[in-house]
C-alpha cells in the first residue's frame, strides 16, 4: 500500500491549484499567470496520476491505494479507491485537463481567471466522482460537477448559453435526486454506504428493481442514452470549446462508469430482467440519432448527436455482461472521451478562426490547412470505427459481446456504423474537400505549435490504441472478470432459486 | 417563603440575563436618548452572547425546573444558541441600516431582545401553557418590529396584517390546546402523551388546530399568505430577523410538541405533517419563479424550505428530527447570508429589491457575487455545499420511515426550486452589470463571509453539527 494519499493528492490538487489562482491579481500578468498556473497544476496533476498506472496490480480485482476517514459519522466515511474500472477515467480525466486548458489558451480572453477556477474545480470533482468509494461522496463529487459545468456553459458559452445551461443542470438534477433517494434507500437496506461492502450486499429484488430505475434516471441523462439526450446537443452547441471536450469526454462517461460500478453488481437480477430495455434504448439510439446527426447543420451538434449513437455502444456492451460486451463498453469509452475530444478540438479550431460552425460556411480548407486536413481524417475515421483505429476496438468487441447473447440487438446496431460511416464522410467531405471558393476562407491559417502540441498526443493514441488496445483491456481485465463472476453467481442463484421452487 | 419552594432557578439563567438585560437597556434608552443607539445595539449582542455562553455551560443533562413546565435538554440547548445567533446577527445587520435610513432607535435592538427571550421560553416549553406564553412574548415584539418604520405605508401595512393574522393564528392554537385541554384532562406534554392513548375524533380535532397555529408560525402551507406581504413590506433588517431565528423557535414548538406529546399517535398526526410539507415545498418552488422582488423571493424560499425542514418532522423518529436539526441550522446560516447581500444593495439613490438589480454582480462584486453564488446552490441542494446535507439528512428519515411518496416529491421540488435560484446566478454570472453597488458595510461583510464559508466548507468537517443535532434529537426520544 502507498504511504501517502495519492488518490486524494490526485483529487485535490486542482483544487489547490484553483485557490492559488484565486489569490491572483485580475491584471493582464496575473491572466497571464492564471493560464501557467492551470496548466502547470493540471501537468503536474497529470504526472502523478501516472503513478497510479506504475503502482497499480491489474492481476488483482480489489480496490486500491485505498484511503479511509471518518466523514459524516457512523456509517458513511471518506473512502476512495481505484480498480480497473475506475483507472482508465482518473487517467482520461487528468490527461484531457491539460489539453483542455491549452486549447483554452487564447480563444478564453475575458474573465479567463474565472474560466481556469472553474475548470480546476471541475477537475477535482471528476476524479473524485472515478475515485469515490462511498454512495454518498460519490454523488457529492457527481452533482458538484453541475456547478462549474453550469458556469462554463453560461459565461463562456454562445449566443443560446442560457437556455442550455439551464436545460443541462435541471435535467441532470431531476435525474439525479432520484438515485439520491434510491441511495438512502440502499444505506437503510444495508446499513452502509461503503461501495466495496454494497457491491456484496444481495438487495432484495423489489429494491433492486426501484433502486435501477433510480439510478437509470441519473444515469440515463448522463450518458446520455434516446429519448433524454435532448439536453446534450443544446450544452455542446452553446459550451466553449474545451467545455465541449471535457463534457463529451468525461462527463458523459460518468453514466457509463456508474452502470458498471452499481447497476450492474448491485442490482444483477433487476439488471438480467432490465436488460431488454436497455438494448432497445441503445438500438434506437445508434439508429435514430445517427439518422439526426445526417440532417445537421452545425458541426458540433453533429457530432454531440454522434456521441449520443456512441454511447448506445456502450450501454448496449455493458448490458450485455460478457467478457467482451463490457471490455469492449469500457475502452469504448476511453476511446470515445479521445477521439469525441479531438473532434471538438478540431471544431474548435475553425471556430476560433471563422467565428461559425455552420457546416456551410465551410468548404476547400485542404487547400489552405492541410495539417488540419490531416488530423480532422484521423479522428473522422475513428469515429466512423475504422479498423486501426481506437475507435474500432472498443464498437467490434461491444458488437460481439452482445452478438453473443442478442443477436438481433447486435445486428440492428451494426446498422449504426454504416450511418457514423455516413454523417462523418459527410461532414468530413464538406469541410475539408471540395473547391476553397468562399472569401472568407481565402486566409485562413493552417494549425500553429499549441495546435499541434494538442493534437499529437491524441492521435497518436488513438492509432496505438488501435493497433494494440491491451494496455487498457489489461488493466481493466481483472476487474471486469470479477464483475461478470459476481454477476453470473448471482442471476444464476436466483435461476437456480426459481427452477427449484418450480420444482418442489 | 423558604429555599426549598423556590424553584430551581438555574435553568432559566439565559432567559434571566436577557430578559433583565433587555429591562435595562431600555431604562438606559429611555434615560439617555440622544446618540445610544449604537450602544444599545452592541450591549444587546453582547446579552445574547452572554445568554449563550451561560446556556452552554449550564450542568449537562435533562433540566427541569417550574413546575416540569420548562425542560432544558440537548434539543432546547441546540436551538437556543441557534436561535441566540440568529438574533444577533439580526442586530448586527440592522446596524447600518438604520443608520443610513434615520431609523436609528434604541426600541428595536429591546424589541429583538424580548423576542428573543420569548423565543428562549417557547423552546424550552414543556407544557401549553408555557407555550403559549413565550409564542405571545415572541410574536408580540415582531408585530411592533414589522411596522418600524412609522412613515413607510408598505411597513404599516406589513405590521397590521402580521398583527390580525397573528392574533387569528393565536386564536386557533388556543382553541386547539383548549380542545386537548379538555380530551386529556392536562396541558403538560407528558401528561397529554400519558392520556393520549390511541387518539380520538377530539384530540385530532385539536391536534389540528394547534399544527394550524404552529404552520402559521413557521409559514408553512396553507397558513403562509402573510409571508410574502410582511417580508417585503417590512424593514429589510427585520425581514432577515423574521426569516431566521422565529422560525428556528417555531420550529422547534413543532417538533417538540409532535414527539413529546402525541409520541403514541405518530401515524394520526404524520399525515397532516406530511401534507404541509409537500404542499409547502410545491408552493414555494413554483411560486417563488415569478418573483421579482428579492425580498419576497425569499418569502417564498422560506416556505419552501420549511416545507422540507417538515420532511423530517413527518418521518416522526429520532433521525426525522436530526435532521429537521440539520436542516434548520443550516437554513439560518444560508438565509442570513443571502440577507447580508440584499441589504448591501444600495446604490446611491438608494436601497434597491428588485433581484434584476444584482445582473452583472460577479463583475462589480466578484467577492459578494461568489458568496451569494454559493448560499444559493446551496439552498437549491446542490452538493458539495451545506444545504445538500441538509436535504439529505429530512430526505434520509424520510425514507426510512418508508415515507416515499413525499421523498420523491420533495426531491422533485427541489428541483423545480433550483431554477429560479438558478435564474439569480445566472443574472449575476451570466449578463452585464447594471452600476455598481455602494461599498459593503463591515458587519454584513463579516455576516456574508460567515455564513458562505461555513456553506461552502461544511462538507470537510461535518461530522459536530451531525453529531451534536443527533444527541438532541435522542433527548427528545
Amino acid at each position: 500500500m502507498t504511504s501517502w494519499p495519492i488518490l486524494s493528492v490526485v483529487t485535490f490538487l486542482p483544487l489547490a491549484g484553483a485557490l492559488f489562482i484565486a489569490l491572483l491579481p485580475e491584471d493582464e500578468a496575473g491572466i497571464r499567470n492564471a493560464r501557467w498556473a492551470a496548466l502547470w497544476t493540471t501537468l503536474v496533476t497529470f504526472v502523478i496520476s501516472l503513478i497510479l498506472i506504475w503502482r497499480f496490480d491489474p492481476t488483482s480485482a480489489d480496490f486500491q491505494f485505498v484511503e479511509k476517514r471518518p466523514w459524516l459519522g457512523g456509517a458513511i466515511t471518506y473512502v476512495m479507491g481505484v480498480d480497473g474500472i475506475s483507472l482508465p477515467f482518473v487517467i482520461l480525466t487528468t490527461g484531457l485537463m491539460p489539453i483542455s486548458i491549452l486549447a483554452s489558451w487564447t480563444a478564453i480572453q475575458t474573465r479567463v481567471r474565472d474560466y481556469m477556477i472553474a475548470f480546476l474545480v471541475l477537475e477535482t470533482l471528476m476524479v473524485g466522482t472515478f475515485c469515490a468509494l462511498d454512495l454518498v461522496l460519490f454523488y457529492l463529487f457527481f452533482e458538484g460537477g453541475l456547478i462549474p459545468m453550469f458556469l462554463i456553459i453560461g459565461v463562456w458559452g454562445g449566443p443560446r448559453r442560457v437556455y442550455a445551461s439551464f436545460k443541462f443542470f435541471l435535467y441532470t438534477l431531476l435525474g439525479s435526486v432520484l438515485m439520491l433517494l434510491a441511495i438512502m434507500a440502499m444505506y437503510w437496506q444495508a446499513g452502509t454506504t461503503d461501495i466495496a461492502a454494497l457491491l456484496h450486499h444481495p438487495f432484495p429484488l423489489s429494491l433492486q428493481k426501484w433502486a435501477w430505475f433510480a439510478f437509470l434516471a441519473s444515469f440515463a441523462v448522463k450518458l446520455p442514452m434516446w429519448p433524454v439526450h435532448t439536453w446534450l446537443p443544446d450544452a455542446h452547441v452553446e459550451a466553449p470549446t474545451a467545455g465541449s471536450v471535457i463534457l463529451a469526454a468525461i462527463l458523459l462517461k460518468m453514466g457509463g462508469y456508474g452502470f458498471l460500478r452499481f447497476s450492474l453488481p448491485m442490482f444483477p437480477d433487476a439488471s438480467a430482467q432490465l436488460a431488454p430495455l436497455i438494448y432497445a434504448l441503445s438500438v434506437v439510439a445508434i439508429v435514430y440519432t445517427s439518422l439526426v446527426a445526417l440532417v445537421q447543420e452545425d458541426m458540433k451538434k453533429l457530432i454531440a448527436y454522434s456521441s449520443v449513437a456512441h454511447m448506445g455502444f456502450v450501454t448496449m456492451g455493458l448490458f450485455a455482461v460478457t467478457a467482451q460486451g463490457v471490455a469492449g463498453g469500457i475502452f469504448q469509452m476511453v476511446s470515445h472521451g479521445i477521439v469525441s475530444a479531438a473532434l471538438f478540438l478540431c471544431v474548435g479550431i475553425v471556430y476560433d478562426r471563422m467565428h461559425t460552425r455552420e457546416i456551410a460556411a465551410y468548404g476547400g480548407l485542404v487547400n489552405r490547412m492541410p495539417l488540419y486536413a490531416f488530423v480532422f481524417m484521423v479522428f473522422t475515421l475513428a469515429n466512423v470505427g475504422l479498423p486501426g483505429t481506437s475507435g474500432f476496438v472498443g464498437e467490434f468487441l461491444s458488437l460481439i459481446g452482445t452478438f453473443r447473447v442478442n443477436s438481433w440487438v447486435a445486428t440492428l446496431a451494426t446498422l449504426g456504423t454504416i450511418l457514423s460511416a455516413a454523417y462523418a464522410l459527410w461532414l468530413y467531405r464538406k469541410i475539408i474537400f471540395g473547391t476553397l471558393e468562399k472569401p472568407a476562407l481565402f486566409d485562413i491559417r493552417d494549425i500553429g505549435w499549441r495546435e499541434i502540441a494538442i493534437m499529437t498526443p491524441l492521435i497518436v493514441l488513438t492509432i496505438v490504441l488501435g493497433v494494440y488496445p491491451k494496455p487498457v483491456l489489461d488493466i481493466s481485465s481483472a476487474s471486469v472478470a470479477q464483475l461478470i463472476d459476481n454477476y453470473q453467481h448471482a442471476v444464476g442463484a436466483v435461476h437456480a432459486a426459481g427452477l427449484s421452487a418450480v420444482t418442489r | 417563603m423558604n429555599a426549598a419552594q423556590l424553584p430551581n432557578l438555574i435553568p432559566l439563567l439565559p432567559e434571566f440575563v436577557l430578559g433583565v438585560g433587555a429591562m435595562a437597556l431600555l431604562l438606559v434608552g429611555v434615560y439617555r436618548p440622544a446618540d445610544t443607539g449604537r450602544f444599545i445595539d452592541g450591549a444587546a449582542i453582547v446579552l445574547l452572547a452572554l445568554a449563550g455562553v451561560i446556556l452552554a455551560v449550564l450542568p449537562p443533562g435533562k433540566l427541569v425546573t417550574l413546575g416540569g413546565s420548562f425542560i432544558v435538554d440537548e434539543f432546547a440547548r441546540f436551538l437556543k444558541i441557534l436561535a441566540l445567533l440568529g438574533s444577533a446577527a439580526a442586530i448586527a445587520m440592522s446596524i447600518d441600516y438604520a443608520k443610513r435610513e434615520a431609523q436609528e432607535r434604541f426600541e428595536y435592538s429591546v424589541l429583538i431582545l424580548l423576542s428573543t427571550l420569548g423565543m428562549l421560553m417557547l423552546i424550552s416549553a414543556a407544557d401549553l401553557i408555557a407555550l403559549y406564553l413565550g409564542l405571545e412574548l415572541m410574536s408580540l415584539p415582531l408585530y411592533v418590529v414589522a411596522a418600524s418604520h412609522r412613515s413607510s405605508l408598505r411597513s404599516t401595512e406589513a405590521g397590521l396584517k402580521y398583527f390580525v393574522l397573528g392574533a387569528l393564528s393565536s386564536g386557533m392554537l388556543l382553541y386547539g390546546a383548549s380542545l386537548i385541554y379538555g380530551f386529556t384532562g392536562t396541558v403538560s406534554f407528558a401528561g397529554i402523551a400519558q392520556a393520549a392513548g390511541q387518539g380520538g375524533i377530539g384530540l385530532i380535532f385539536g391536534i389540528v388546530f394547534l399544527f394550524a397555529g404552529f404552520c402559521f408560525k413557521v409559514s408553512a402551507v396553507p397558513f403562509h399568505m402573510w409571508t410574502p406581504d410582511v417580508y417585503e413590506g417590512a424593514p429589510t433588517p427585520v425581514t432577515a430577523f423574521f426569516a431566521a431565528a422565529p422560525k428556528v423557535a417555531g420550529i422547534a414548538m413543532f417538533v417538540r410538541v409532535a414527539v413529546m406529546a402525541f409520541p403514541g399517535i405518530t401515524s394520526q398526526w404524520q399525515q397532516i405533517v406530511v401534507f404541509v410539507s409537500i404542499a409547502s415545498m410545491a408552493l414555494g418552488s413554483f411560486a417563488a419563479i415569478g418573483q421579482r422582488n428579492f425580498k419576497r423571493l425569499m418569502a417564498y424560499s422560506s416556505i419552501g424550505h420549511m416545507g422540507f425542514a417538515l420532511v423530517g418532522l413527518a418521518a416522526g423518529t429520532s433521525e426525522g428530527v436530526q435532521g429537521v436539526l440539520i436542516y434548520i441550522a443550516i437554513y439560518v446560516t444560508m438565509t442570513l447570508g443571502v440577507f447580508a447581500v440584499i441589504l448591501s444593495m444600495r446604490r446611491t439613490t438608494g436601497m434597491v429589491e428588485s433581484i434584476d438589480q444584482v445582473a452583472g454582480l460577479a463583475r462589480t462584486h466578484p467577492t459578494m457575487a461568489f458568496f451569494l453564488a454559493m448560499l444559493l446552490f446551496s439552498m437549491a441542494g446542490v452538493p458539495p455545499l451545506a444545504g445538500f446535507f441538509a436535504k439529505f439528512y429530512v430526505f434520509l428519515a424520510a425514507i426510512k420511515a418508508g415515507l416515499y411518496l413525499l421523498a420523491v416529491l420533495g426531491v422533485v421540488t427541489s428541483v423545480v426550486g433550483a431554477y429560479y435560484y438558478l435564474a439569480i446566478v445566472k443574472l449575476m454570472y451570466f449578463d452585464e452589470p447594471v452600476g455598481k453597488f455602494e461599498q459593503m458595510p463591515y458587519e454584513l461583510r463579516v455576516v456574508l463571509a460567515i455564513c458562505g464559508l461555513f456553506n461552502i466548507l461544511f462538507f470537510l468537517y461535518p461530522a459536530p453539527l451531525v453529531g451534536i443535532a443527533s444527541a438532541a434529537a435522542h433527548s427528545l426520544f
